[in-house]
């Protein structure tokens, strides 16, 4: 409304490594399906991408969760469109689009996790691999 | 260099919109760029006109308006995130307007650095 300036920027071409990086339980706030709306939209943009889970994050995509019986959203079904997202960037030649969803080892570990706990595909890393991942993106979101 | 902003959390309880309200400005008077700040989360907050701070506090609201309005900074709040919270077009602050989640994808291709002020 009122006076806004709405600034156009030049991004014809640009393509940028995105990381998501998602911190928090799935439930008890909203960042986690907040930065999962993000992730969709960015895929639109065909960025190349990151889905990180880290801390309680990795709760976000744990299998058999019943959001239903504290009154919450159950999002974890649009992890799958996020799955396929990966798949259809990683199988159709036309999407110049690199996405990879990964969960840190220390926090899966910590919390009793193993990769077969996920409701979808993920690469584990250790925090070595993790911090040599995030160096080489360019624009880093975390919640 | 051209910075883009993303503020996720609202005044007062959180330090965010204020510690990145002094990085634009310190950003702007060294020459730098910051053609736009993104509000996210509880960050849309921050664009509540009916904000009413006592009158000896500052006025982040206001602040950010007048900032926008002085160095033409795009202030872009998100639509989902805002109507979560009750955040509209009859409520928003001058300088400030409501737009997509593209807007921020936009941002991060578009700056040489995105910026993220949180919890």
């Amino acid at each position: 409304m009122s006076d806004s300036l709405e600034y156009e920027f030049d991004i014809a071409g640009v393509k940028k490594n995105f990381m998501f990086v998602n911190r928090k339980a799935p439930h008890g706030s909203v960042y986690a399906l907040e930065i999962l709306e993000m992730i969709l939209i960015s895929a639109a943009f065909e960025q190349h991408a990151v889905i990180a889970f880290i801390d309680d994050g990795v709760f976000q995509i744990k299998k058999g969760q019943n959001a239903k019986s504290i009154g919450m959203k159950n999002f974890l079904p649009t992890y799958g469109v996020v799955e396929m997202e990966k798949e259809d960037a990683d199988e159709d030649e036309d999407i110049d689009m690199v996405w990879r969803i990964v969960v840190d080892e220390d926090s899966m570990k910590a919390r009793g996790l193993d990769e077969d706990d996920f409701s979808i595909d993920v690469e584990v890393m250790n925090s070595d691999q993790l911090k040599t991942l995030m160096n080489q993106q360019d624009v880093v979101i975390s919640a | 260099m051209k910075f883009g902003i993303l503020i996720n959390e609202g005044p007062f309880t959180h330090q965010a919109s204020d510690s990145a309200y002094h990085f634009a400005k310190a950003a702007l008077e060294k020459g730098h760029e910051v053609p736009r700040v993104f509000f996210y989360f509880d960050g849309v907050n921050n664009a509540n006109k009916l904000s009413e701070p006592q009158s000896d506090d500052r006025n982040l609201v206001k602040l950010w308006g007048d900032l926008a309005k002085e160095k033409k900074i795009d202030l872009v709040v998100c639509v989902a995130a805002a109507l979560r919270r009750g955040i509209k077009e009859e409520i928003l602050a001058e300088g400030f307007r409501i737009s997509g989640l593209g807007q921020l994808i936009e941002l991060g291709m578009g700056t040489d650095r995105t910026v993220t002020f949180g919890d």
